[in-house]
């Protein structure tokens, strides 16, 4: 399969680079974004949107590669519960993503004419978090007014907090978590191994052959596809279905829900790079904000004066209510002022993105009430 | 959570107006003071509290439907047990911590008055009197478990498994070592009701109990 599409993506370069956790440094930073809105001449209507695993910043508009919705455009438009008519809303494409941010596919510090490919540095959830206050920096917004992620966008606004404590008004975590568990790490573990199986890896070169080891990456997204999901909303959409007559074969695809992951792992592999996927679920894998605080993750809110909005999803097996309680149970120590809600749904991991009107009347209702707090008009 | 009144109509008396203890409750806090309400429903009186007195009011809540309910109304309510959350409160976090016609519902009440004893200077306390007349009344002529407006559901299914009377709550406070810096009894209407020098008038003809506690300086309560 050839590599996909080349396209320009707006962004804020930064010749300086950046240092990383890692010790390392790249010495030339690009944060490919998006806004919508316009920020107010007090600067104090700005809300960063943290993207997913693989989302990217097209939040709220048609998707260059994919001609589809943007990501969370339910969520966030002109009246919508992320009202553009009253705030102005940032997204950035994460560091080490490929959609227009540093990442594996722009050209290696030292090797001219290649790409970072595989040699790219590994990268944390707080490099990916410096590198947007680097951006906000550039719009020169003092504080966001809110930053609202959810799953690894909520790993990015916990970050937030924890990093740039003043920086925040109001934080928006849903469906995440103030580390990743062992069975996350482990689901991640087997989309990289089908990655590194796959005849097209070429060792994490494949740009070299023209190729992408698109096998691979689609059976690492199937599987986590899988644990976005939940029992019930599988066995809703598709049941035991079967796509056509009932012979009993072993290699053609026969269920429904065969085809479908088969169809979500075709699609994303023309939309993501290999290298960005292993890259960012390492990222993933290697958060734990207790650990990064001395083992105490209520030293993480410390500082913070932050009004928070902690959501999860009571069907959601990926990022457990519980792991939003044990965020929730830490800003308590903290004396935070937190609010907390588990929003009732069948649609696992997944429902932070799509149509839950609860979530969307809570997140819309807890931005007012800041704003009233605040005097935001 | 007072027996006869279902979420349905504890939502609706609150899109009406506030509760009437509930405005006895907010006259005794302080402007600008730090306020938890365990229990807060949707929210009606940290809503009035942050509004009308500036406080810095937040509310715990144990049914979801509430609290999202509180949230999308701009809040800050957590989903949350008063019987296991209040531990995670700092010492002295608050000035004021409120718990209204909740106390009889919680599993543990002397664990959960000495936790918001801990958390904040002054506890505001009501409860529903099960010494009122009309419930001994029934006792004693019916031989049965009473069932008045308040007290509304059978003994099997109620939520209100810790009921007392005020002059019970009195020795709780004597026992527990705290101050009762306020009390009053509120008649059926939720007003105040004039028995405040007379405590056994009080426990006859008081619908509800409503005290200030502080802990005593010399920390009996520990």
């Amino acid at each position: 399969m050839e590599p996909f599409a080349e396209i320009a993506h707006e962004h804020a370069a930064f010749p300086g680079g950046i240092e990383l956790d890692c010790g390392r440094s790249l010495r030339h930073l690009d944060v490919a974004y998006r806004t919508y809105g316009r920020l107010s001449p007090r600067g104090d209507n700005a809300i960063l949107v943290c993207h997913a695993l693989t989302g990217d910043q097209y939040v709220a508009e048609t998707h260059p590669l994919t001609g589809r919705p943007g990501w969370w455009s339910e969520l966030v438009g002109p009246g919508r519960a992320v009202d553009t008519d009253r705030f102005f809303v940032i997204c950035a494409n994460v560091l080490g993503g490929c959609m227009g941010s540093t990442g594996p596919r722009s050209p290696h510090d030292d090797k001219p004419g290649e790409p970072w490919g595989s040699d790219f540095p590994p990268i944390t959830i707080r490099d990916m978090v410096r590198a947007q206050k680097r951006l906000i920096d550039h719009l020169g917004i003092r504080r966001l007014f809110a930053v609202i992620g959810g799953s690894m966008g909520g790993m990015q606004v916990l970050e937030w907090v924890a990093t740039y404590p003043e920086a925040v008004f109001a934080a928006l975590p849903v469906a995440t978590a103030a580390h990743h568990s062992a069975q996350n790490i482990a689901f991640n573990e087997v989309g990289r191994q089908a990655i590194f199986a796959d005849p097209d890896w070429h060792a994490g070169r494949y740009w070299e052959k023209g190729a992408t080891p698109a096998r691979g990456l689609a059976v690492a997204r199937m599987v986590a596809h899988i644990t976005y999901l939940s029992e019930q909303a599988l066995t809703r959409k598709f049941g035991r279905r079967l796509r056509d007559a009932s012979s009993l074969t072993l290699l053609d695809d026969r269920f429904e829900v065969e085809s479908y992951l088969q169809y979500q792992g075709s699609a994303f592999v023309r939309r993501f790079d290999a290298n960005s996927y292993l890259l960012i679920t390492r990222a993933m894998d290697f958060f734990d904000l207790a650990a990064e605080n001395g083992g105490d993750l209520g030293r993480a809110f410390a500082r913070a004066r932050t009004r928070f909005c902690v959501v999860s999803f009571s069907s959601d097996w990926l990022f457990p209510t519980a792991e939003s309680r044990t965020v929730v149970n830490a800003l308590l120590r903290s004396a935070a002022n937190v609010s907390f809600v588990e929003i009732a749904s069948d649609k696992g991991h997944d429902a932070f993105l799509l149509d839950e009107p609860d979530f969307h009347r809570t997140l819309a209702g807890f931005l007012a009430g800041c704003a009233e707090h605040l005097g935001v008009a | 959570m007072p027996d006869g009144s279902s979420r349905q109509e504890r939502i609706a008396d609150a899109a009406r107006s506030m509760r009437v203890d509930l405005r006895l409750i907010a006259d005794l806090v302080e402007p600008g003071a730090r306020v938890l309400d365990i229990g807060c429903g949707d929210g009606a009186l940290i809503g009035d509290l942050f509004r009308s007195r500036g406080c810095d009011a937040r509310g715990i809540e144990l049914d979801m439907a509430l609290v999202t309910r509180a949230v999308a109304h701009g809040l800050p309510v957590m989903q949350g047990d008063a019987d296991t959350d209040l531990v995670h409160y700092p010492d002295q976090a608050f000035d004021y911590v409120v718990l209204s016609r909740t106390l009889q519902a919680v599993e543990r009440p002397l664990e959960v008055l000495r936790q918001m004893l801990r958390i904040s200077a002054r506890a505001i306390v009501s409860f529903p009197n099960f010494g009122h007349w009309s419930l001994r009344a029934q006792l004693l002529l019916r031989g049965r478990m009473p069932m008045t407006k308040n007290w509304g559901r059978m003994w099997y299914e109620t939520p209100n498994i810790h009921p007392c009377t005020i002059r019970d709550f009195f020795a709780l406070c004597e026992a527990e070592g705290y101050v009762v810096e306020q009390w009053l009894a509120l008649d059926d209407e939720g007003h105040r009701a004039p028995w405040r020098r007379y405590p056994h008038l009080a426990n006859l003809f008081g619908e509800q109990g409503l005290f200030v506690l502080r802990r005593s300086t010399n920390g009996v309560s520990g």
